[in-house]
């Protein structure tokens, strides 16, 4: 028994990948519905307690290093933990363990009962590949798994029930393989001028050829091919269908950790390979970025207000969401970072949550799967007079929409305090006008639905409506819940977002003038 | 600029070519072929970088002293990513055809009118 | 020579692949590109890829597309030819960008660069040693990134288990099966042929053989586990042509593909978990055996045969559910 607990407290930083990567083909081994969900349940319980105490541990002895196969870099392949993805491997984890206790009962629903095996498999695949991503500490490395969740969530999204799910993930694969493929070539440049794939050595060996061009063309790669992925205006094309035909609780999943993880890759290559003094002091990328972030920032919440449909909405409400946290990174002042990483957290917490209740909506008024009369089940007119016959469903969705907003004493608000403050820090107050700005734009959207659901009359219906499931109310409680905590108990996400910002910022201290 | 850079000329031509097959044509097969061509440059210049002038294959020789072996390196990270290739490759066919048998037709844009009037239908269903 | 493979792949790619309005046609200059390509990567000293490649790209990928196209459309829709300006702005911005920046970099073939300075040597001299096998691809693939190569063996696997999800059975539950019963009709027509039967059939188990030589022999020589699986995969695909695609499900069974699928992912893995409970990291070889020498090779051994029998049984299951995917008739993709 002991020997078994050092086996796993030896190798904590692999176990959390590699879980979730053996259970896959083991669900298509299982083969049986409801014994393939167990066996994911299980792993990616025990793959968020894994993040959890990685976390932990991190905190407490600092940035752990994993050699694969036991040979040590350049040479093999290394898992490198510290502050800041040790919270992105939690909020993954976390998200994964939630979402998949509401999977069943949407993917009876939605998927076909002969292959939820597969559906679970290409779930657990996807969480591998973030996971992976997330862990990797070589650039190589990052590109297969982004591979891995690209694919799987391509399969994912195609699974929805309208026709337009295959046309949606058809043109995303072509999109993600591009971003793909410009981070391989990224990569490649990277790899020819320095000699070396992992990304602390890069970090070392790139200042030895500053102002080299083939570096800024590197550079240039990545962050496209990051951006792709983030779906950063005006690179978002993929995101508003794919979000919105997916089946519910693959939008839930995804809307609440792919783009995560891609701001992660990001902020990880512009901040520690490539440097603050290369990317930020010499190339300017925040000249570029700030912008789109800006306009992502207003053109998501603004294009959410003329949207009809819930699920679409809150698509564009993502890519609003998304311009924040670049915003914060853009800013590249310690209390932006910050904000940036926060709201990583927050916005994944309650986009998943707000999801969730779409996913509890449509569970009541049947899957639009056959023709098109019944597509519309999550047009804003299907929710009208939700509000008393679905009242759980509709007051989860209010409090999400609040956090949306950044009331205060929600999670919204934490992270919109910092990007202000480090507005401020910058000396930009048009960027906090900005923000402001949009979270005004956003009132107007949550309110539609708010009015919606409270103050319009219920139409005639033969069937009445109930309250959805606990299987699917629940992990939509918990995640609306933690945004509240989280909104109140700010110590723990702000603690590990400003330790992660300073794992990003001490280039520049270093650095800097 | 000397000319041993025409190799990584080259392979930028390659890869204009596969972005403005992505890019221009509405086909989404033909679109795929596209994607296809740029993988294939990136690889080419993964291989051309690892070349060493008067190499020969990265496989040991018996009892051979100053052999010269080009890098293995890249030949690995390749054969990775030709795979990924494929893969990628048979998961859009596989969305294609399926494409196919829901709107009759692979041509973007025909697909995009088609998707227009379903968001119609819908809005006019959403409303009952 | 190599001059002079790069300005024919230009040729295809750009007259072929991007200008032709056939699309089957298009799908035979892309398996000409993939086969000059493989040449190209010959000339580079690179023979391990040029194997992946002419197999991948002139073999399984055609394949595949011929079966696309069979399901879809042949050719393009015709309209007038014009340059699309949008993308040509940016295509050349990204070309004269990627220009710019490879006036840095280091010439071709030059020992000096740093890839063949900084990490190479080490594995040039010391893992004839440490791994074990002559062919320095094979040690760094299956052993020094091992956790790549298991990556790229799930990066298949998912593939599969998409196909799988999207062209399994019939359509959306509800709609009845509006497809003609095509399934075999390729191989119906092959059967009919008697110089491709004549002249195929004696060699498929030599193909049968061959891949399990290329799986056996990576050490030495160029290949392993992916390019035997796909050999393997070509001899099966050249079977059903022969004999007909229900001859090759019954060996073949759709739980028996997805068995071995699953199968070799959980061989590789199990070999890392195997590794850890001896104490070691994961995928760490050394503490297979109690000589590290003999434990890498075992371990290369059982990670190569997990490749293998995922990318045989994968390439088989994507071939049978594209070749067996019958036409759905003209009327109902009308009304559908």
């Amino acid at each position: 028994m002991s020997h078994l607990i050092s086996i796993v407290t030896e190798n904590l930083p692999m176990l959390q990948v590699v879980l979730p990567m053996l259970a896959a083909p083991l669900c298509v081994v299982v083969h049986h519905r409801r014994a393939t969900w167990w066996v994911a349940l299980v792993v990616t319980w025990a793959s968020f307690a894994n993040s959890v105490a990685l976390a932990r541990k991190v905190y407490l002895e600092g940035p752990l290093s994993y050699f694969v196969g036991g040979w040590e870099p350049p040479w093999g392949i290394e898992l490198r933990i510290d502050e800041l993805n040790a919270f992105v491997l939690c909020l993954v984890s976390a998200i994964c363990a939630v979402v998949l206790i509401a999977a069943p009962r949407s993917f009876d629903q939605e998927v076909e009962s002969d292959r939820h095996h597969l559906a679970y498999a290409a779930f657990l695949l996807c969480m591998t590949g973030l996971m992976g991503i997330a862990s990797a500490g070589d650039a190589f490395n990052v590109f297969v798994f982004l591979e891995i969740s690209s694919l799987s969530s391509y399969g994912l999204i195609a699974l929805g029930p309208s026709r337009r799910a295959l046309s949606s993930a058809l043109r995303y694969l072509i999109v993600g393989t591009l971003g793909g493929t410009f981070i391989l070539l990224g990569v490649g440049l990277l790899y020819m001028s320095t000699g070396t794939l992992n990304l602390v050595d890069l970090q070392q060996r790139i200042p030895a050829s500053d102002g080299h061009r083939t570096i800024v063309v590197a550079m240039v790669c990545v962050v496209v091919g990051a951006c792709i992925k983030l779906a950063l205006v005006p690179l978002h094309g993929w995101l508003p269908d794919a979000y919105t035909f997916a089946p519910s609780v693959v939008t839930a999943f995804l809307a609440a950790t792919a783009t995560k993880v891609a701001f992660y890759v990001l902020a990880r290559f512009l901040f520690s390979v490539f440097g603050v003094a290369s990317s930020i002091d010499r190339f300017h990328v925040d000249w570029v970025l700030l912008p789109l972030a800006l306009v992502a920032m207003v053109y998501g919440a603004a294009a959410a207000i003329f949207e009809r449909d819930v699920k679409r909405m809150l698509a564009y409400s993502s890519l609003s969401q998304i311009g924040y946290m670049v915003v914060g990174l853009a800013l590249v002042t310690k209390s932006g970072l910050t904000g940036g990483i926060v709201h990583l957290v927050n916005h994944g917490l309650m986009k998943c949550g707000l999801f969730l209740a779409i996913a509890c909506v449509v569970l009541r008024f049947g899957s639009p799967h056959l023709g098109v009369q019944r597509l519309g089940s999550t047009h804003l007119d299907r929710l009208r007079g939700l509000g008393r016959s679905m009242p759980w469903t509709s007051a989860a969705f209010v409090l999400g929409g609040l956090s949306m907003i950044g009331v205060p004493a929600t999670v919204g608000f934490v992270s919109k305090w910092y990007l202000v403050l480090g507005a401020f820090e910058a000396g930009k107050w048009w960027v906090a006008a900005l923000i402001l700005f949009s979270s005004a734009l956003a009132i107007a959207y949550v309110w539609k639905v708010v009015e919606v659901l409270y103050f319009a009359d219920p139409p005639r219906r033969e069937d009445e409506v109930g309250e959805a499931p606990w299987w699917v109310l629940g992990p939509t409680w918990v995640l609306v819940g933690a945004s509240l905590v989280f909104g109140v108990w700010t110590a723990p996400t702000v603690r590990m977002a400003s330790a992660a910002a300073e794992v990003l910022l001490p280039a520049l201290a270093g650095a800097g003038p | 600029m000397g000319p041993g850079l025409y190799n990584y000329w080259m392979v930028i031509v390659l890869m204009m070519t596969g972005l403005y097959v992505v890019l221009a044509r509405p086909n989404l097969v033909k679109k795929i072929m596209g994607v296809t061509i740029f993988q294939m440059s990136v690889i080419m210049l993964y291989i051309t970088l690892g070349k060493v002038a008067g190499g020969t294959a990265p496989i040991l020789i018996e009892g051979a002293e100053d052999v010269a072996y080009s890098n293995p390196v890249p030949h690995v990270l390749m054969l990775t990513a030709i795979v990924v290739g494929i893969a990628t490759t048979a998961l859009g066919l596989a969305l294609a055809i399926r494409v196919y048998e829901e709107f009759g037709t692979l041509e973007d844009d025909e697909i995009r009118d088609a998707e227009i009037a379903d968001a119609m239908a819908a809005e006019a269903g959403g409303a009952d | 020579m190599d001059v002079l493979l790069f300005a024919f792949l230009v040729a295809t790619a750009v007259w072929g692949v991007s200008r032709l309005r056939d699309l089957f046609a298009a799908t035979m200059m892309l398996s000409l590109f993939s086969l000059l390509s493989a040449g190209l990567f010959m000339v580079m000293d690179a023979v391990d890829v040029a194997f992946t490649e002419a197999s991948v790209g002139a073999g399984i990928s055609t394949v595949l597309l011929l079966s696309t196209l069979s399901l879809t459309h042949r050719r393009e829709k015709r309209r007038e030819r014009r340059l699309d300006p949008a993308a040509l702005v940016l295509v050349f911005a990204v070309g004269a960008l990627l220009l710019w920046g490879s006036q840095d970099m280091p010439a071709y073939g030059d020992p000096q660069a740093p890839v063949h300075t900084y990490m190479v040597p080490r594995f040039l001299e010391q893992s004839g040693e440490e791994v074990g096998p002559p062919n320095i691809v094979t040690s760094v693939l299956a052993s020094y990134r091992g956790y790549d190569t298991f990556g790229e063996a799930t990066v298949v696997f998912t593939a599969a288990v998409g196909a799988l999800l999207l062209l399994t059975g019939l359509r959306r539950r509800g709609e009845a099966d509006s497809r003609e019963p095509g399934g075999d009709e390729q191989g119906v027509r092959m059967r009919g042929n008697v110089i491709l039967r004549v002249a195929i059939r004696p060699m498929i188990p030599f193909i049968l053989m061959f891949a399990l030589y290329v799986q056996f022999h990576g050490d030495y020589g160029p290949g392993g586990g992916f390019q035997a699986g796909v050999i393997f995969a070509a001899g099966v695909i050249l079977a059903a042509l022969i004999w007909g695609l229900h001859r090759v499900r019954e060996v073949f069974t759709p739980r028996a593909l997805e068995l071995l699928i699953a199968g070799g992912i959980l061989l590789y893995g199990s070999v890392g978990v195997v590794a850890m409970v001896r104490g070691g990291n994961f995928l760490d070889y050394d503490t297979l055996a109690h000589d590290p020498v003999h434990g890498q090779h075992l371990g290369i051994l059982l990670v190569e045969l997990g490749v293998g029998i995922t990318v045989a049984s994968v390439m088989i299951a994507l071939f049978l559910l594209f070749a067996g995917r019958g036409r759905r008739s003209p009327s109902a993709v009308e009304s559908g």
